[in-house]
This record gives structure tokens, sequence and C-alpha cells, in this order.
């Protein structure tokens, strides 16, 4: 049999904490960074596919003489869409295919926290859509001859940091919802993806939808991290918002806060339920 | 607990409850662990013996913190798995058999780290050992494949190495060579039986119903039927139960209506088990003496069945199961899956 006396390896100190957090979250990240871009069909899929639909609104305005402004407004929300779709299929239905596959039931008995898993997936989502969001922005941009007039850096970079802050928040959230309500909730995502982009103005101001309809849309950060960058990117921008810069970075800033602290919650619950009746760990295969 | 126990059990049960989701009233209630009492010292390869749906993987689940049980308690590492789980993950981990954990884009190498990672291990840590343990197992050539070009085999193989790679103290092993060829169980096998002369302070569960990998492997097996525990005993002893019994393997031509209860009825014999074989069945036989056979023999000639191929053997783990369980693992699974 071969056997040997001696050890593997020796023992040697692991880190626990906040070290073993961050740990996590990069670990988990990586996939998303650095695998999901080994598929080169994401250029057609999330590129050139996004490109076909801002097209077809930048050509509708363009036929009936809008400002060129709606142009850029809606090469912005082609770009943003990504996000979107990615926290809807690929954040929020995330946890539902680690149980599927079984990572689930391995990240619950690891020592780290399920919160810096979801952390981890969140910001390996954010960086691999980062990518294609730029290229839908840059080719969309060169392609439409959009001009941008930015006048606060800053606070451009406060707006989009918090939008997608906010946003994976959110999908963090329903990823413990998605996995405690099975299908359903992929029937309530498919049903809730087309209305949201009518509603989150994805390719139009919000405003235009009215003050009440806007507000109840403003759950979705996108709605409102949209506006706040459309005031900030186009100089007409502000005409056409809905709210004020800073009332929007503050209520972005509260959902931020609501959306991590019930996906903390949902996360707990989601776990304490799973290991009483033992369902939500079971997997197909 | 005795500070040498890795994993003690008292009492312990789980039921699992069907409830009508619309309704949200209870429907069915299924027993999946009844009363398992077990002490499991440290550096022991200790082995769980049964068919599927004998709750050995509900028994798995409880000690991994993966579930709560209904009744009794179990300590791990000497901690309680309900109410100090944090003090157990640190010291334990699992590989299941068929599990398709991890992410078909990474690497082999990929893989492994991440999960390493979430055990705190400092990365440069993590890939000297994922070297060193994808030598031993055989898969070193293969650390650079996408972990989705793998065949089952070498899947498994890394799913073992990843239960490995953080050291634990306790390792769960649930069916690991499950849909294995014979050489990658083999080989599995053999790195265990490896990892366990390298390392006596560590201890492994091991979950199989091959009785060839309990017998080859494990100090110590618990026969597990139905969520209970039937009889825990290295397997040399088990063995012993049976030893001043005789154990008879005759093949035969078919068996013209012979049934196994018409034998168990005769004196002297105390287990008959019938099974299809080639072109005709065969007979396993446990007598209480030799002098119990030529009954047997008589019976066969009255319905005219002949005999090809006459052996005395010595008892087996599966003799030990047929003793204690009433039929072999085998049927015992198809009963189960019906």
């Amino acid at each position: 049999m071969g056997s040997e006396a001696r050890p593997f390896f020796a023992p040697v100190p692991k880190a626990s904490g906040w070290r073993l957090f961050l740990k996590t979250v990069v670990a988990r990240a990586y996939p998303r960074v650095v695998g999901q871009q080994r598929e080169r069909s994401w250029i057609f899929f999330d590129v050139f596919l996004s490109i076909l639909a801002v097209s077809a609104y930048v050509f509708v305005y363009r036929a009936i003489g809008a400002p060129e402004e709606y142009v850029g407004f809606v090469v912005v929300g082609g770009a943003m869409t990504a996000f979107w779709l990615n926290v809807l299929w690929s954040m929020s239905s995330q946890l539902y295919w680690e149980k599927e596959s079984g990572n689930l039931a391995l990240y619950i008995m690891a020592p780290n926290s399920m919160m810096a898993i979801l952390l981890g997936m969140a910001l390996g989502g954010i960086i691999a859509t980062a990518l294609r969001a730029a290229a839908i922005l840059l080719v969309g941009s060169l392609l439409f001859h959009v001009q941008y007039a930015v006048g606060n850096l800053p606070a451009l970079v406060v707006v989009f940091l918090l939008t997608l802050a906010a946003l994976y928040g959110l999908g963090m959230m329903s990823a413990s919802l998605f996995l405690l309500w099975g299908r359903e909730a992929w029937h309530l995502a498919n049903l809730a993806q087309e209305p949201i982009y009518l509603l989150s103005g994805f390719y139009f101001p919000v405003k235009n939808l009215g003050f009440w309809v806007a507000v109840a849309a403003s759950i979705i950060p996108l709605t409102l991290g949209l506006d706040a960058m459309r005031q900030l990117l186009f100089p007409s921008g502000a005409a056409l918002g809905f709210l004020t810069v800073p009332v929007e970075v503050a209520v972005l800033a509260v959902l931020c806060v609501l959306f991590l602290v019930a996906a903390r919650w949902l996360l707990g619950y989601m776990e304490r339920m799973a290991i009483r009746e033992g369902r939500l760990l079971e997997s197909r295969r | 607990m005795s500070a040498d126990l890795a994993i003690e059990t008292q009492n312990l049960g789980r039921i699992y409850t069907i409830r009508n989701r619309r309704e949200r009233r209870i429907r069915k209630e299924v027993v999946a662990l009844r009363d398992v009492n077990l002490q499991i010292p440290r550096g022991e390869l200790f082995g769980l013996l049964g068919p599927n749906g004998a709750g050995k993987t509900t028994l798995i689940k409880i000690l991994t913190t993966l579930l709560a049980p209904t009744t009794g308690w179990a300590r791990v590492a000497g901690f309680d798995v309900v109410r100090e789980p944090h003090k157990i993950r640190p010291r334990i981990n699992m590989v299941s058999g068929g599990e398709a954990s991890g992410y078909g884009l990474l690497t082999v190498r990929e893989n492994l780290w991440m999960f390493a990672q979430f055990y705190g291990l400092p990365s440069r840590e993590a890939n000297r050992r994922i070297e060193e343990l994808l030598r031993r197992i055989g898969l070193a050539d293969r650390i650079h494949t996408k972990s989705s070009d793998l065949s089952t085999g070498l899947r498994q193989k890394m799913n073992i190495v990843r239960g490995f790679l953080t050291d634990p103290e306790i390792l769960f092993l649930d069916e690991p060579t499950l849909g294995l060829d014979v050489n990658a169980a083999r080989d599995v096998r053999r790195f265990i039986r490896e990892w366990m002369d390298a390392h006596p302070d560590r201890t492994v569960l091991l979950t199989t119903h091959y009785m060839v990998e309990a017998d080859e492997l494990c100090d110590r097996v618990a026969i597990i039927s139905q969520g209970r525990v039937l009889a825990c005993d290295s397997p040399e002893a088990l063995k012993r139960r049976l030893q001043r019994d005789a154990l008879f393997d005759i093949e035969i031509t078919a068996p013209n209506g012979l049934t196994s209860s018409m034998l168990e009825a005769l004196p002297g014999v105390r287990k008959a088990v019938l099974t299809d074989a080639d072109g005709g069945a065969r007979l396993s036989l446990i007598l209480a003496a030799d002098s119990a056979l030529p009954g047997v023999i008589h019976v066969l000639t009255e319905r005219a069945v002949q005999v090809r191929h006459l052996t005395k053997r010595e008892p087996t783990l599966e003799d030990v199961f047929v003793e204690l369980v009433g039929r072999p693992l085998a049927e015992e699974e198809v009963a189960d899956g019906q």
C-alpha cells in the first residue's frame, strides 16, 4: 500500500476574523472576475445584443426629433442594464444554483461568514459586469457620437458606486429569497425584468412617468442612480431630472443600508431554516 | 465526553416533516435516524455501512452542522453540533460522492485554492498543498485543466483533495467512491489509507454501501439500516460473529420454484439468500453447522435443481449484513428504492 509515516504537510496558522472574511470575499469573487472572462461569448451576448436594443431607441428618438441628449440617456441606460441583468439573473439566483451544485452546503459548513460569500459574489459580479458595461458605453458612445459634459466627476463616482452598492445589496437580499421561494421566484424575476426596464427609465428620463410612479420605481436603486448620473453627465440632465442629485444620493445611501441589513438578516434566516428543516440544502443530483 | 473522542452521539434521531405546501399542514413524517449512539475515538477510520436511505447521509449532515437533530445530541471535536457549530466548522471538512462542487470555468488549482481560502489557509501554503495532494492522488498532470473538462473519476479525485487540503481534524467522506471505476476507486481508497497512516491523530468518518471498501479501509464499522445502528465493531470482530457458522455458496441451475424460505425452514439453516446468476442462480447459505448441508442438498435434488459448484468460505461483511438485516445489501437498496 506504500504508506508513509511522515505527515503530508505540517499544520499552519489559518486566518480568522476579518482576515478570513476578506480572503473569502476575494476567493468567491475570483470565479466571476477570472472564470467568466474565459467564455468569450459574452462579447456577443452581453455587448452586441445590448447595443442592438440601444440602437432601436436611438433610431426612434432621432426619427421623432427628440433632443440629442436622449441618445446619451439611452446609451448610459443600456450600459447600466448590464448591471441590472447581472443582479437579477446571476446574483439573485446564485444561491439557488450553489445549492444545486452542492456548493451551498460547503459554504455553510466552512468557518467563513456567508455574508462574505455573498459580498464576494457581488464584488465579482460588479467587476465582471463593469467590463461589459464599459464596452457597451464605449461602443454606443462612438457609434452614436454621444457628447458628455461632466462637471462634477467626484459626485458622479459617488453616485455610481452608491448605485452599485444599493443594487447589489438588493441582489444579495433577493439571493436568499430566491432560495426560499425556489421556482416561484423565477417566475417573479421573469415578470419583473421587462416592467423594470420601463419603470426605472432605462431608456428615457424617469420623470416622464409622473411623480408617484417614479417614487414607487425608486425602490430599484437603478432608477435614482441612473437619473442622478444623467444629471451629472449631460448639460440638460438637471432639467430632465426627477429629484435633485443630493436628494437622490441620500435616498440611495438609505437603500444601500436597508438592503444590506435585510440581506444579512435573510441570510441568517435562510441558514437557520436550512439546518432546521433540512430541505434547503438538498440538491437534485 | 472524553477528550479522546472525536465524535460522540447519544440517542441521536432525525425526523423529516413533509408539509403540504399550500395548506402548510404536516403531510408525512419520515424517520431518517433513530437512537444512534456512537463513540468514535480520535485517530480512527470509522465506517458507516448501509444501503441508500439507511440514514448515513442524514447522520453526516448532523455531524457537519448542516442539519439539526430532532432528538438526542451529538458532539464533534468536543463541541455540540447545535450550540457550537462555529467551533466545529474550522476543524472539519466533508466530501460527498458524485458532488459537482466548484466552478467548471475554473481550473483544478483555482477551484482548490478558492475552497482553501474559505478556511483561511495562506495562499502560498494552499498552492503547495494542492501540488502535493494532486501528486499523491495522481492528478498532478491536470492541475491546469478546467474542472468542467474532467471525467467523473478525475473530478471526484479533485473533490477528495479539497477535503484533505485544509488538514481537518475530522473528515467526513460520504460515499467517496460512488460511481467511480475500479481504478479510480482504488486510487481514492489508497489515498485515504495513506493519509490515515501519515496522520494518526486525524479521524475519518466514511459512509459506504460497498462492503469491500468498509472491510479494506475501516478500523471499525457500524452497520446501519432504516435509521438504526444494528452493530458496531471492527470488521474482523463482526465477521467473527459468524465464525462458528458454516458459510456455503452454491451455484445452481434454474431454481424450479425453490425459495429462500423453503430452505430457512430446514433445521440448521440460519439464512438462505437466492440471487440470479449467469444462466442459473446462486445460493448463499449461513448454516449453524456443516451437518445442515445434506438437508439442503436433499431439497435441491427433490426439486430437480442441479448443483454446478459448491464452495465453503470465510464470512464477509456482506454475510454479517445479511445476518443482521435479513437480506443482502443489494436487495435492501431495491426495496428502499421502491
